[in-house]
């Protein structure tokens, strides 16, 4: 809502920029911006022509022109080779992604709606140690998680990638502050007096006030759990619990022996991809909403 | 304009603690029966913090103090002896050349691809807020596309582009005269790196500073247009300040991702052998841990660099916090 309040204003820029639309700068940056453009987009359009191909005319043809087109039969490959396992892959990221964003949201906003709606001792310590661990890089704790999983005989489980997913001190930061910004105290109070529990508070007057910051916590750890690869390279080795990403990933290493994986690993990129695009590109403006928010403490 | 409220209020925490202190005393009497409530409400998250976030810290901690050593035929219960070494993992570690070349290498990335990057960004996102551009929506949605990849499909997604015989790039412009290019030279192959990680993550950062440029009140420079000032001048003189705190932000997230570049070179040693298996720290780590079977010495690795990476981008948030801060308290 922030930022289609701020968007308006702005849009009425059009006509005033219009007069100065001849001018030099203006036919400079144009040209810029497409070429940046065609920077970002050429090797997506190549990914799309590459998935109609079969592993030789990947080498023997013109790399930005179709040629020989067996896109379906690609596609029937993909989903059958070595039993589906792709489709399995691809259901294992959506588990990963779609129940570790949800649990990872909900504990998340209780505990940054705790943190910016009641005073009790130790608050800004709390606060402190978690704003670190957004500092904290991921690639950090994998190790030693491995090591402590092996301990627990973990590992090799999706609970080893799962489980670690859950935590999201981004989340925490970015739901205290939007609670302490929207949600009055004195809505809080009228909740108490009505005689409603706390929990009860939070759920039918936090969660909902805060629901545009629960959408971008849950878009930012889905995508974070989406693209994690070192965690899951640690902990698994059971090929039936793979994200897709370390399952094309481990195809991108055998088609040295298996030439047909290539033609394979073209098109699993492109599939494994479009969900993802979709989504971003259907919630931008969530994204922009909760990076506003976001951005402003640091 | 919740977000024209809210840098009032992060931005100023002493404030906010001198007003808890007048309405603290009548809040508490209001909340007094509630001081079970934020313990529960915390505690799922906490509980997984701890066990997710600080035990791993010192496992990791603890791990980099010992050694373990298979003694006899390694066969056996008790054929491992672990024991205390004090800081000599450490030590070896900051002896190791493969660790100082692979640290060098990735500072050395940093100093060229981060500050590359932003740069892009920045420019981008002024140009898209700019009045005199047309099609913003397009370019929007094109610059950021790339981040919808994951950083490993778009690095297996290079590693075909860099492939002589695969990459229509390589074949286009040795066409065009330039010769064959190697992508994947044991030179080169830093700055392929470099490539993929500014294809994917320039929109990204794009996104974070345009949506800085979309929360300043267009009245600030408005008045600007109206007294002549190009749009050039808007931008640098007005937006440029006014976003600084985003920029920032950006930086310091790059700054933890460079340092932590792993995904990228390991999926590049696919198509090359111009990457060793300490090209990265991170890539050292694993090593040490997975092939070498030295669990002790990577976790001083990691000890290292998580320590490295939460001074810098500390020191660095430090650094410009002054400004930051500043700049946006308008």
């Amino acid at each position: 809502m922030t930022i289609l309040d701020v968007e308006k204003p702005t849009r009425k820029k059009g006509p005033t920029g219009a007069e100065r639309l001849t001018s030099r700068t203006s036919i400079i940056s144009m040209a810029f911006l497409f070429v940046m453009a065609t920077y970002f987009l050429v090797p997506v359009y190549w990914l799309v022509i590459s998935s109609t191909k079969g592993p030789a005319t990947l080498y023997g043809s013109q790399g930005f022109w179709f040629s020989h087109f067996q896109f379906f039969s690609n596609l029937s490959g993909l989903f059958s080779y070595s039993n589906g396992i792709f489709v399995r892959w691809i259901l294992n990221t959506v588990l990963y992604a779609g129940v570790g964003a949800t649990v990872a949201t909900l504990i998340a906003s209780m505990a940054g709606y705790a943190l910016s709606k009641y005073n009790f001792v130790g608050k800004e310590a709390v606060f402190s140690v978690i704003l670190g661990g957004v500092l904290v890089p991921g690639t950090a704790l994998a190790l030693p998680l491995y090591l402590l999983m092996t301990k627990v005989h973990l590992t090799d489980t999706y609970w080893s990638v799962l489980l670690p997913a859950f935590v999201s001190p981004f989340g925490v930061f970015l739901s205290r502050v939007y609670a302490g910004a929207s949600i009055p105290d004195e809505l809080i109070d009228a909740g108490r007096i009505d005689g409603a529990s706390e929990f009860k508070i939070f759920r039918s007057i936090g969660l909902k006030i805060m629901s545009p910051a629960l959408v971008t916590i849950f878009l930012f750890q889905f995508v974070a759990i989406w693209n994690n690869f070192f965690l899951p390279l640690v902990m698994l080795s059971n090929q039936n619990l793979y994200p897709v990403t370390l399952g094309l990933y481990s195809w991108d290493n055998q088609y040295g022996q298996a030439p047909q994986l290539i033609a394979y690993v073209v098109i699993g990129a492109l599939i494994s991809v479009i969900p993802l695009i979709i989504a971003f590109l259907s919630l931008q403006r969530f994204w922009q909403t909760g990076l506003t928010s976001g951005s402003v403490k640091a | 304009m919740t977000t024209i409220d809210l840098p009032g209020r992060a931005g100023e925490p002493a404030n906010l603690k001198q007003g808890k202190a007048v309405a603290g005393k009548e809040r508490m009497k209001r909340s007094r029966g509630n001081k079970v409530a934020p313990l529960l409400f915390l505690t799922p998250f906490m509980v997984l913090f701890a066990i997710f976030f600080l035990l791993p810290i010192g496992y990791a901690i603890y791990q980099s103090l010992y050694h373990s050593q298979v003694s006899g035929l390694g066969l056996g219960p008790n054929s491992t002896v672990t024991k205390f070494v004090g800081l000599s993992n450490f030590s070896s570690v900051l002896h190791d050349h493969s660790f100082f070349s692979g640290l060098g290498r990735v500072i050395l990335f940093g100093i060229v691809q981060v500050p590359i990057m932003l740069v892009l960004a920045t420019l981008l996102a002024l140009l898209l807020d700019s009045a005199t551009v047309r099609l913003k929506r397009f370019f929007r949605l094109a610059f950021f596309l790339p981040y919808g990849v994951p950083g490993v499909i778009a690095a297996i997604l290079w590693s075909f582009l860099y492939l002589p015989g695969l990459s229509p790039i390589v074949s286009v412009l040795k066409s065009a005269g330039f010769g064959t290019i190697n992508f994947l030279g044991i030179h080169s192959v830093l700055w392929s790196i470099a490539n993929i990680i500014t294809w994917e993550y320039t929109g990204y950062n794009m996104l974070i500073i345009y949506a800085g440029l979309q929360a300043i009140p267009p009245s600030l420079f408005e008045a600007a247009r109206i007294d002549g000032a190009s749009e050039i001048m808007v931008s640098l003189r007005i937006k440029l300040p006014l976003i600084f705190s985003s920029i920032v932000l950006t930086a310091v997230f790059s700054i933890i991702g460079t340092l932590q570049l792993f995904s990228e070179p390991q999926v590049l040693r696919a198509v090359t052998t111009n990457i060793s298996s300490s090209f990265t720290p991170n890539l050292l780590a694993y090593t040490k841990a997975f092939v070498e079977n030295d669990p002790n010495t990577a976790a001083a690795v990691a000890v290292i660099l998580a320590l490295g990476t939460f001074i810098l981008s500390f020191g660095f948030l430090k650094l410009v916090q002054r400004r930051a801060f500043s700049e946006v308290e308008l």
